[in-house]
């Protein structure tokens, strides 16, 4: 196991705590699959996206004040006395939003080529747990500056939890710690806030050893069938994903230099005031699409409970799809349904922001019906109707271009084979 | 042969999906823009083209200048810009020497001995701006009820504000005779409602560039927004001239790492 390394400080180092053969085994000698595509790059974006977000905001916190009557003052302080204060607080403003669109591509590169089903339901279900913590984090940090939404946001989703029967006015006053949002709320967010991110960087270490265990997906969706048709992770995919970080960047620093504010909500430049409530109160847009949900919902605490299963419905996923063929690209039908999925999300993000009045409420409704129709409804029946196609026999014949035409029994035993894999 | 004709049938199936979905997204975007123009009256804020916005705008420190004159004769009556110092003039061309004058001229409330009473001095360069009022209910007694914002920040804290605030001070125009104007409210055409406390600030002759050039309302009011732009973010040029450092240096790496990549990946499959 342990790797014989020619610095011999490493050696002597290794040899009694072995961390270097632990990032040679991981991050260097890694058998990956050789056909990944540019959507397996939003993995590494997003462990980038969490390595920046801590570094901004350790850099923030020297010189922030989680106080109802100075936090507003800090962060204008920040922007405008601290040296690149402003660089330092627009990536972590931003860099939630970019964050959040990684993560999001991230996870319907899973849903399209099925990387949720066996062996790496583990691997998905403790992706879905990140992304809640995400979300715990994200809502929290917004509270931060204390500006008009920066409240506002936080009355109307701490409120959700009152609808919860018998104990929810209690659990809101014990959320705040007091009966309104004040001092007490302020400073528990910050302490959080700031303890979240860690928690997320150890369950992201569980999401990489699961990873590990049974390797990367691959865009056909099967497995690996010879030691071909892998390469190591260094430098095939070290380089590669240098490239696509390249490219991220470059977009990341052109929100930050040049549109800093356009993620942001204009109100959250004018210091929170309990007694003036803004006329909309929207939150975060990567929130707008369970925002959407739960507006949906007329009755409070079915609205919040379809909300919070918005996100709960995922961690059955594994089990919904009951399709022995993972990647999309071999299911016709899925596709459809896919696709729809995703306008769906998309349109819901959209009618998270606008006024549930007329039109939008309806739209809205059919919108919630369908995001849950196509994992409770959809996924378990589809594999019926699915015009399964035809796999390839391994990655290296779909590689040397033996397309699928070349044995349709081949095709069977390869189809048989994976069934047989992922029922066991 | 099954598996092309099956390939082109779900090509097709691809292809009208996608169709169908995007034509649902723009069902209800044309949807929502009919329902909202039929309930909210959309006011048209006039657009207008700043010399300081885009990639490569810098703040005119000579309108600069001229918007703070119009701010310190006009606006500052009632309205403060609190989260300036006094020392950040120096970005506006200002000697040490007219900034320390500027500042004498207001006076500070500040403790000296740790005690309760509350001593009165001359302003310096390190103190923030001084607002009209001592506080929020002074402001509103002497304002009819109404409160006026502080304007270090009116630029960013409104949609489209740097229009939105232009808009606002070329908006004030005779009541419409059907409309129903409040006492003590003035009519403006571009405020959300019309109705505003704040009665017209500008008129167009109200100060004396002392930089020679023609006063017009329009150009007190593009000038003063302008200043108002650099008080809600005095870091701008530097953001932008480091930006533009940055995105040179980024495009470098990244096409250097793809060259990399392309070269690395040359001797697979």
């Amino acid at each position: 196991m342990a790797y014989n390394f020619s610095n011999s400080l490493v050696k002597w180092i290794d040899h009694r705590l072995p961390v270097f053969s632990y990032l040679r085994h991981a991050a260097y000698d890694y058998p990956t699959p050789k056909n990944l595509n540019y959507w397996w790059n939003f993995g590494s974006l997003a462990g980038i996206s969490l390595v920046i977000m801590i570094v901004s905001g350790i850099a923030l916190a020297m010189s922030y004040t989680p106080h109802v009557d100075h936090a507003f003052d800090s962060v204008e302080r920040i922007m405008r006395d601290v040296n690149y204060g402003w660089l330092i607080r627009y990536i972590h403003m931003n860099g939630a939003s970019f964050f959040f669109i990684v993560v999001y591509i991230h996870i319907f590169r899973g849903l399209y080529f099925g990387s949720y089903k066996a062996p790496r339901e583990l691997l998905w279900i403790i992706g879905v747990f990140i992304l809640l913590l995400m979300m715990a984090t994200a809502f929290m940090g917004y509270v931060l500056p204390w500006g008009q939404m920066s409240f506002w946001g936080a009355t109307v989703i701490t409120n959700l939890f009152s609808a919860i029967p018998i104990i929810g006015e209690s659990l809101v006053n014990w959320l705040w710690g007091g009966f309104s949002i004040d001092n007490p709320t302020l400073n528990r967010f910050f302490v959080l806030h700031y303890l979240f991110p860690f928690i997320i960087v150890s369950i992201v270490l569980l999401h990489i050893i699961a990873l590990h265990r049974f390797g990367s997906n691959n865009p056909l969706g099967i497995e690996i069938k010879y030691p071909n048709e892998t390469i190591p992770f260094h430098p095939y995919y070290t380089i590669k994903d240098a490239y696509g970080m390249g490219i991220f960047l470059i977009l990341f620093a052109g929100v930050v230099f040049f549109a800093p504010n356009f993620f942001g909500e204009p109100d959250n430049y004018i210091p929170s005031n309990p007694l003036s409530t803004p006329a909309h109160i929207v939150p975060e847009w990567y929130f707008l699409p369970f925002y959407a949900i739960l507006r949906s919902i007329p009755d409070k605490l079915a609205g919040v409970l379809s909300m919070f299963s918005s996100i709960f419905v995922l961690f059955l996923l594994p089990w919904l799809d009951r399709s022995p063929v993972r990647s999309g690209q071999f299911r016709g039908v899925f596709k459809i349904f896919f696709w729809i999925l995703l306008i769906d999300v998309i349109s819901l993000g959209y009618l998270g922001g606008k006024p549930a009045t007329g039109m939008y409420v309806i739209f809205s409704r059919l919108a919630t019906a369908y995001y849950f129709a196509y994992f409770l409804l959809v996924l378990p029946i589809i594999n019926k109707f699915d015009s399964s196609e035809l796999l390839p026999n391994s990655i290296s014949a779909q590689i040397a271009g033996l397309e699928v035409e070349s044995s349709k029994a081949f095709n069977d035993s390869a189809y048989k084979e994976q069934s047989d894999h992922i029922s066991t | 042969m099954i598996v092309r004709i099956r390939s082109n049938l779900i090509t097709s199936q691809l292809k009208i999906t996608i169709a169908a979905s995007a034509s649902f997204f723009i069902l209800i975007v044309v949807l929502s823009t009919a329902v909202k123009a039929t309930v909210s009256e959309d006011i048209g804020i006039p657009a207008h083209s700043w010399s300081h916005t885009g990639p490569f705008g810098r703040f005119n420190k000579a309108a600069l200048r001229r918007g703070f004159h119009v701010f310190r004769n006009v606006c500052s009556t009632c309205h403060g810009i609190q989260r300036v110092a006094y020392r950040n003039l120096t970005y506006l061309g200002y000697s040490e020497d007219e900034i320390k004058s500027i500042a004498s001229e207001v006076k500070v409330l500040y403790n000296k001995d740790g005690g309760a009473g509350l001593y009165e001095r001359p302003g310096l360069p390190s103190d923030k701006f001084t607002s009209p009022f001592p506080n929020e209910q002074a402001a509103r007694d002497a304002n009819g009820g109404s409160l006026p914002p502080d304007l270090s920040l009116i630029t960013k804290a409104r949609p489209n504000g740097l229009d939105y605030v232009r808009a606002i001070l070329l908006g004030y125009e005779p009541t419409p005779s059907k409309f129903h104007l409040m006492s003590g409210l003035n009519y403006n055409a571009y405020f959300p409602g019309h109705q505003i406390a704040m009665p017209q600030p500008l008129y167009g002759d109200d100060v004396t560039f002392e930089d020679g050039t023609a006063t017009s309302l329009e150009q007190e009011a593009e000038d003063v927004v302008t200043f108002l732009a650099w008080t809600a973010m005095p870091e701008m040029e530097e953001r932008k001239r480091m930006g533009i450092i940055t995105m040179i240096f980024l495009v470098i790496f990244t096409l250097l790492m793809y060259a990399c990549k392309r070269a690395i990946w040359k001797d697979l499959e």
